[in-house]
């Protein structure tokens, strides 16, 4: 039941997010501080992660491949496949579900408790307009930060592979240009765009309908992780059957 | 003026105001008492229109909020301000930008006309080099110092400030009540406070409504206050030593 009037509830959230907008003099602002917060502020530990797992992907498949009569390029082959397909898109959104995810149910859910929610409604400001739809903008860039994980995962494995001497750098490099399918790409950046709104809608959910004071923003921001990251990976599973079969 | 006519409230099963009538008259500190969780700060919140409630009206000079249109809704709003319990800045804005903030929503002015105004108000409030302050490095005096000055700053017409003193020392309470009250009578605003401080209720309560049980117990000013026989009313507001000499020494005046 509880469920059920959530994703309700959820529904009636981004339906409210288009109606009555802000100044846009105001709103304007806000979108380029979420880009900071939420796009700019995510580029360091994306880059990091991308660079180090995309590194061990190599290695753990140059490991699990040695039948000599498999080319070595194979190791650069699967590295592409796993980052582009997955690691990228789907990894990275599930971490991001952490950090910017707690971050605005936080920052959303403390704006609830203090009273700022009401102060804005008071001034007769549709706050979800004002909170939400900002972030939804700014996460339209995400598949940027995206793009730079895929990049940087592949240059991750590229390095590993070379410097552990897992397979020569032409065997890599021609093993990531093997049998490249362009609609892998979209399906790619097609599911990026999908987890960036759960990314910016969810959390938001969260934090501004929760109720109580600081020892309850904790527990939101649990939750929002907890259903932000469920709905990453239902949505992933449906679009890659719709997509991909 | 504000009529408040048989307003009723409930959430769910709670009954939380049971038909409350009553006035507030401009240019008057008008006083809503009661004990913690009395609805004093639902009471408010009807009035703020934060709230939906079954049943009554709610008039500002004869405006009656749910009978206007859109258009007129956001006048009425522009009309309001309000100082909320815990002063509810807005922690992401610096001192000058949360006063500034109603007239960005509700004005066309120039930013020189807006500095000017926040300058303005900033002073009033006896904040004159708060500006770039983040909200997070006030006192909680101060902080309640700026959120009247962010509910004054765009010429409120009704002012609601739910228990403006709560959490400040009792010089600065005074202080912030005195405030109030002198704003109040300086721009003829109609002006609710929600209080369980009878400090402030003897400084500044021209007007007193006392809430009990979901609904008004009694009214009166507090002259009135210190001759009523009304039992809830001498439990609530005499439950302290002092208060009962006080009112002793007042009544044998
Ligand atoms: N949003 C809400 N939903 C449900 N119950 C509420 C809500 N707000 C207040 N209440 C209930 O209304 C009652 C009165 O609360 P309140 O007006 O905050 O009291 P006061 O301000 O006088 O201390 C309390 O019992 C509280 O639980
Ligand atoms: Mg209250």
């Amino acid at each position: 039941m509880q469920y059920l009037h959530n994703f309700g509830a959820y529904f009636l959230m981004v339906i409210e997010m288009f109606r009555k907008p802000t100044k846009w003099s105001v709103m304007k602002k806000l979108i380029l501080k979420d880009i900071d917060d939420l796009v700019i502020g995510s580029i360091g530990i994306v880059s990091f992660i991308a660079f180090f797992v995309g590194g061990v992907i190599t290695i753990q498949t140059a490991l699990n491949i040695d039948n000599p009569l498999i080319p070595k390029s194979l190791v650069g082959f699967a590295t592409r496949q796993s980052i582009l397909l997955e690691f990228a898109p789907t990894f990275i959104s599930i971490i991001m579900a952490g950090k910017v995810g707690s971050f605005i149910t936080s920052s959303i859910g403390t704006m609830r408790v203090t009273e700022q929610i009401d102060a804005l409604e008071v001034m007769g400001i549709n706050s979800i307009n004002y909170l939400i739809l900002p972030k939804v903008v700014a996460l339209t860039l995400y598949p940027f930060v995206i793009s730079i994980a895929m990049f940087l995962g592949i240059f991750g494995g590229y390095t590993a592979c070379v410097l552990g001497g897992y397979a020569t750098s032409e065997d890599f490099i021609t093993g990531v240009q093997l049998d490249f399918i362009p609609f892998h790409i979209v399906y790619a950046f097609l599911k990026t765009f999908v987890f960036a709104f759960i990314l910016a809608t969810v959390p938001s959910y969260y934090g501004y309908y929760m109720k109580g004071g600081a020892l309850e923003v904790g527990q939101a921001s649990t939750s929002s992780f907890v259903w932000t990251s469920v709905a990453i990976i239902l949505l992933n599973y449906i679009l890659t059957q719709l997509l991909l079969s | 003026m504000i009529e408040v006519k048989d307003l009723q409230k409930s959430f769910g099963e709670n009954h939380i105001l049971k038909g409350v009538t009553t006035t507030f008259e401009a240019g008057k500190t008008n006083l809503i008492i009661g004990q913690s969780g009395s609805g004093k700060t639902v009471f408010l919140k009807c009035l703020l229109g934060l709230f939906d409630y079954e049943k009554g009206s709610i008039s500002y000079d004869g405006r009656v909020f749910a009978q206007l249109s859109e258009a007129e809704k956001r006048t009425m709003r522009a009309d309001i301000g309000m100082v909320f319990q815990g002063s509810a800045l807005f922690d992401s804005m610096t001192i000058a930008e949360n006063v500034m903030f109603p007239l960005r929503m509700f004005t066309n002015q120039s930013k020189s006309e807006m500095q000017d105004r926040v300058d303005f108000v900033l002073n009033r409030v006896n904040l004159s080099d708060a500006h770039n302050k983040m909200p997070s490095e006030a006192s909680g005096g101060m902080q309640k110092r700026v959120a009247i000055a962010r509910a004054i700053v765009n010429k409120p017409k009704y002012l609601f400030c739910d228990e403006p003193n709560s959490g400040l020392d009792p010089k600065t309470s005074i202080v912030i009540d005195n405030l109030i009250k002198e704003i109040t009578e300086e721009y003829n605003i109609t002006t609710v406070i929600n209080s369980h401080d009878m400090n402030s209720v003897m400084e500044i309560g021209e007007k007193i409504v006392f809430l009990q049980l979901g609904l008004k117990e009694w009214e009166g000013t507090r002259h009135d206050i210190f001759k009523t026989e009304n039992k809830a009313v001498t439990d609530f507001v005499y439950s302290s030593n002092l208060f009962k000499k006080v009112r002793k020494m007042y009544l044998t005046e």
